[in-house]
């Protein structure tokens, strides 16, 4: 079959919905957005264990300390799940893990900000884990069947997480003084990044026409960032938090909630490499990897060691 | 307070499982592999749930409308019973999984012993503990195994872990007054008995993994009457941090 | 030397009496930690009462450039299927 007809076969069955196999012919273009694309979501789940790993040995009860552990070990598992369909397409996940370390690849910029108080724990579960669901929520139909399917299981997955934190918001709004203060400081510190997560404006997006025609991105990113917007809002005032937006409005008009301009610099500023923890965050990954090669290695060995034994 | 011996026997385990299970939490995130960083989490997971039933159990028994929080946040460190050997940091790999082995290896016939405890409640929590425990104690033996004999570093590695555990591993089956009270009442364990089995099974998952067994029989301890090693202060100082910065908020 | 464990696929009865049912892959070193993984990444919320792991280079998988000839000739084989006959109404069960 020429390429042409194989091409528009392709494009058949994705204006149909028909999920595409890992053993289907793809064109090139479009394994490679998913490589990238998929990757660059798994370095966000491993990478994003680090901030909030950061408070788990001083997480303020032991039921707090629990759920805290179990979120970011579901982390793992996402991460694990994500590089499992990134090995569908043929690639390894070493190979990936080397891009990573290299800086070759992206990863969620908000992961590069530091975690400063146990208020952040509760921050991050109810924002970035809130803007990731709304970015993820849409990629179980993704055209990509394994990712389709890791991202059925990472969402159902994920909705435990983002109630554990606005528990956590909660308890603190209710609380002393001291932790409203703690509170609203996370929401000042977490706002903005969180607006950031869902990617430079659609004007300003490369990737987003060709991705959206593909079924591997099914709103833009300024769609999600108003939904997100106007979701959270509400969940701002229920805690009595002061969203860190003198722009912020509600637009009768519109039916959305208007907001204040980002700060693209800092953004770009970040995901170039320039955040409070992006060599950090970095060099823990690299430092786990590289402490972790000898037991690899070992592991390896000894079921060489056995596999002879069981056919001697 | 009902019953101060049982509190402090009941006080003994659920320490080793809390500082046991913190010392695993800090592996989250630094594992050799994303599937092992999770099974460590796991068996931390498992210790911590031990460990609150253990305290809701003591915290019961105190009396005075005391919590499982209370007992783990605002006791200093003379107040903690775990041995020595769960206080130990984490090392490399093949350090934190000898740890857990030496432990697994006492927990799981601890709690196959303590599920005819006449106290029924510690009846029950040692058999939802053991389950947990036996599969614990299976990733810890399959892990020294296959690293004592896996390559010459991972070899010299967990060789070198069994050295410097070895003088902490018996600490856990010396009896404390504790020990032997809740023996004589018939809610205890004998360790006697117990650490026959488990020596046996130390020697053969050691044997197989080709590693060889030190022969030093002096054993480090203090911990089950208080008495802690340096690292403990600094445990306590990471979990018990907000606790005690914001004395009586709700989490 | 420093290589990647093999892949594995991980297939999890959810409970007895249902097929094993692939959930996804993982990586081990062997057939025993690959169960083992499985247990503590696939079955952390009680999904599971058995696992299968199977190496994932052992398994052969149909060519989708076959698909037509595999799966086509299938389709028109009504009488396969219990409503292709036509029986009576009074005949309320078979």
């Amino acid at each position: 079959m020429s390429t042409e007809l194989l091409e528009q076969k392709f494009n058949e069955k994705i204006d149909q919905e028909v999920r595409i196999e890992p053993k289907d012919w793809m064109p090139e273009k479009y394994r490679k957005t998913l490589i990238r694309q998929i990757s660059q979501h798994a370095h966000s789940e491993i990478v994003g264990m680090l901030p909030e790993a950061n408070w788990i040995t001083r997480a303020p009860s032991l039921r707090r300390k629990a759920a805290a552990l179990a979120k970011v070990q579901d982390e793992a598992g996402h991460g694990l799940y994500l590089y499992s369909a990134c090995e569908t397409l043929g690639v390894e996940r070493d190979d990936l893990l080397a891009d990573l370390h290299s800086g070759k690849a992206k990863y969620s910029s908000i992961f590069n900000y530091p975690t400063l108080s146990w208020a952040d724990m509760g921050a991050i579960g109810w924002l970035v884990d809130g803007a990731a669901i709304m970015n993820q929520v849409p990629l179980c139909r993704a055209s990509y069947g394994p990712y389709a399917r890791a991202m059925v299981r990472v969402c159902k997955e994920e909705s435990f997480h983002q109630r554990q934190g606005y528990e956590i918001m909660l308890t603190l709004c209710k609380g002393s003084e001291a932790q409203k203060k703690m509170a609203q400081d996370a929401l000042n510190r977490w706002w903005w990044p969180s607006l950031m997560m869902f990617g430079p404006t659609d004007a300003d997006s490369k990737h987003t026409e060709q991705s959206m025609r593909w079924g591997i991105k099914r709103f833009t990113n300024d769609e999600l960032r108003q939904k997100f917007v106007d979701v959270t809002i509400p969940q701002a005032e229920i805690l009595g938090l002061t969203v860190p937006d003198k722009d912020l409005k509600w637009n009768e008009e519109r039916g959305h909630y208007d907001f204040g301009e980002i700060n693209w610099e800092e953004f770009f500023n970040v995901i170039s490499g320039n955040g409070p923890c992006n060599k950090q965050r970095i060099d823990a990954r690299k430092k786990a990897y590289d402490d972790g090669a000898w037991v690899r290695e070992a592991a390896n060995a000894y079921a060489e060691k056995k596999a002879k034994k069981k056919v001697a | 307070m009902t019953d101060q011996n049982k509190f402090d026997y009941i006080l003994q385990q659920a320490d080793n499982c809390l500082i046991l299970g913190q010392r695993l939490a800090e592996w989250c995130g630094h594992g050799p592999i994303l599937e092992q960083d999770i099974a460590l989490t796991n068996i931390s997971l498992d210790l911590i749930g031990q460990a609150r039933l253990f305290y809701q159990y003591a915290a019961e028994i105190q009396g005075e409308e005391k919590t499982e929080d209370d007992l783990a946040y605002l006791r200093d460190a003379w107040g903690f019973k775990n041995v020595l050997l769960v206080e130990q940091p984490n090392g490399d790999f093949g350090f934190t999984i000898m740890r857990q082995f030496l432990y697994d290896t006492f927990s799981c016939y601890f709690y196959e012993a303590l599920m005819s405890s006449s106290d029924e409640r510690l009846a029950s929590i040692a058999a939802k503990s053991h389950k947990e425990t036996l599969y614990h104690m299976k990733w810890s033996a399959d892990w020294v195994i296959r690293l004592g004999d896996g390559t010459v570093e991972s070899h010299n590695r967990v060789q070198q872990a069994l050295n410097e555990l070895w003088s902490y591993k018996d600490e856990i089956v010396i009896e404390t007054s504790a020990d032997s009270d809740a023996l004589a009442a018939g809610y205890g364990v004998s360790l006697a008995e117990l650490k026959e089995k488990r020596d046996a099974k130390i020697t053969a998952v050691l044997e197989e993994a080709t590693l060889s067994i030190p022969e030093g029989t002096y054993s480090h301890k203090g911990g089950k009457e208080g008495v802690h090693s340096e690292h403990l202060g600094y445990i306590l100082a990471d979990l018990q941090f907000l606790q005690r910065a914001y004395p009586g908020n709700e989490w | 030397m420093n290589k990647n464990w093999p892949l594995w696929e991980i297939f999890i009865r959810s409970k007895a009496g249902l097929n094993h049912k692939h959930v996804g892959s993982l990586h081990a070193a062997d057939a025993d930690m690959a169960v083992q993984n499985a247990r503590d990444v696939y079955t952390r919320r009680n999904e599971g009462v058995s696992i299968w792991v199977v190496e994932t280079k052992h398994i052969t998988a149909s060519d989708p450039d076959d698909s037509d000839q595999m799966y086509e000739p299938a389709k028109d084989k009504a009488y396969r299927h219990p409503t292709f006959y036509d029986l009576p109404d009074e005949l309320k069960h078979m």
